[in-house]
């Protein structure tokens, strides 16, 4: 099944929810998602039997200046299809729900997103910094962080 | 006690003379100028057993320090890519076993020598301190390839990397390079072998000058008790020897 195939079939469930399909200039396509019904999404692409969504390859966060961005890569071994949905959220208050309950794999890259990105996953088990020390301040792959002058005495110049 | 002295005093710095010396045993113990080298000690021995003279002159520390300089025992201790060359080094194509210097020890309460092989992150820096707090003395350290040196790649926009691990603990000798080759890896461990065997307490030579302060150290217990003779604050420019290519035939010699 193609991505656009996918996408139509979450359309007719989901509705409006679900963004317009756009074929992109560059780059890879993906299925827009409003960031409240994700977790619904997720979970009906997990278990639908004709996706059966059954592993997340990863998820990335991207700083798009005016919001924060998290991407899912999603595969099928079942099906060997693949999809890649994008939530865009408010940039002072990057609040979706985690899904780590559906694959396992989230865990981890949504503690990195959280990290480096500050965006918070509502109902992950153990949402804490996992590359920086944890009492690091600020979100450093954010566009607009300013790098600290010196962490515990060691000077950054 | 007796008066009679004892047959192989051992000293630690000029050499003694026994009471009753000839004066052909005190000639031959006054030309030992540096005492701490082996080759004018051996030159020494050779020359006293020719001429069935007694021994006289012991400076023990020359063979301890022969003795040290091979047999380095390295701290099984790598950070980033640069851990890579230095197994390269460690294994059978380059052999870092040929210089006595092949034992990887998984503990640093074993090791003598630190190999700060890769990027030393701001939540790396306290366990590289710790770790090297529990070597015993006396000890040395190797900063391998740019990132240690000076934080490499990272040194302008890298906000979680440590700006050079000679902010943190004292470095015995730099190796450039990103990673530098396995021939500049064992060229500094012939260098520092050299030093060693000199009996030259390097790894406090080489200690920035607000490192003496032990205040503005960022973390706990100062810059490290590695100095064996640390040079006092205010001496200004410390003694630093030179890499064996920047110096002459002349004084490689000596």
């Amino acid at each position: 099944m193609t991505q656009q195939e996918i996408h139509a079939r979450l359309r007719e469930r989901f509705g409006n929810a679900i963004r317009d399909w756009q074929t992109p200039e560059t780059g890879d396509a993906c299925i827009r998602v409003a960031p409240k019904i994700l977790h619904e999404v997720c979970a009906a692409l997990r278990d639908d039997e004709d996706l059966r969504f059954d592993f997340l390859r990863l998820i990335s966060s991207v700083d798009r200046t005016e919001c924060l961005s998290s991407v899912y890569h999603l595969y099928s071994y079942t099906h060997h299809h693949e999809a890649v949905l994008r939530i865009d959220l408010d940039r002072e208050n990057p609040h979706v729900d985690s899904v780590s309950d559906l694959w396992a794999a989230a865990e981890w890259h949504e503690r990195e997103s959280f990290d480096m990105m500050g965006i918070v996953y509502a109902g992950h088990p153990d949402l804490r910094r996992i590359l920086l020390p944890e009492d690091w301040a600020g979100y450093p792959l954010r566009k607009d962080y300013v790098a600290p002058k010196e962490y515990h005495g060691l000077t950054n110049e | 006690m007796t008066d009679e002295p004892h047959p192989l005093p051992i000293t630690n710095g000029a050499p003694q003379i026994c009471p009753g010396a000839t004066d052909a045993e005190r000639m031959l113990a006054e030309s030992i100028r540096e005492p701490r080298d082996l080759t004018r000690y051996l030159f020494y021995l050779r020359t006293a057993r020719k001429e069935g003279l007694p021994l006289v002159v012991a400076p023990l520390d020359a063979a301890v320090n022969w003795a040290r300089a091979n047999a380095i025992w390295p701290l099984t201790f790598g950070l980033a890519c640069c851990a890579i060359e230095m197994m390269a080094v460690g294994a059978s194509r380059f052999d870092l076993d040929r210089f006595g210097a092949g034992a990887f020890r998984p503990t640093p309460r074993q090791a003598d020598l630190m190999l700060v092989a890769g990027t030393v992150t701001h939540k790396m820096a306290p366990r590289v301190k710790r770790l090297y707090d529990q070597m015993p003395d006396p000890k040395y350290v190797m900063a391998m390839g740019a990132c240690t040196i000076g934080g490499g790649p990272y040194s302008v926009h890298g906000y979680h990397v440590v700006k050079g691990i000679d902010r943190i603990i004292p470095v015995s000798v730099y190796v450039p390079g990103c990673p530098p080759r396995p021939e500049a890896l064992i060229d500094a461990l012939l260098w520092l072998q050299m030093q060693m065997a000199k009996g030259r307490p390097i790894s406090s030579r080489y200690l920035p000058k607000r490192w003496h302060k032990s205040k503005e150290s960022p973390f706990e217990g100062g810059a490290g008790g590695c100095c064996v003779d640390s040079p006092s604050p205010d001496s200004g420019i410390p003694n630093i020897p030179l890499h064996p290519l920047q110096r002459g035939k002349k004084d490689m010699d000596s």
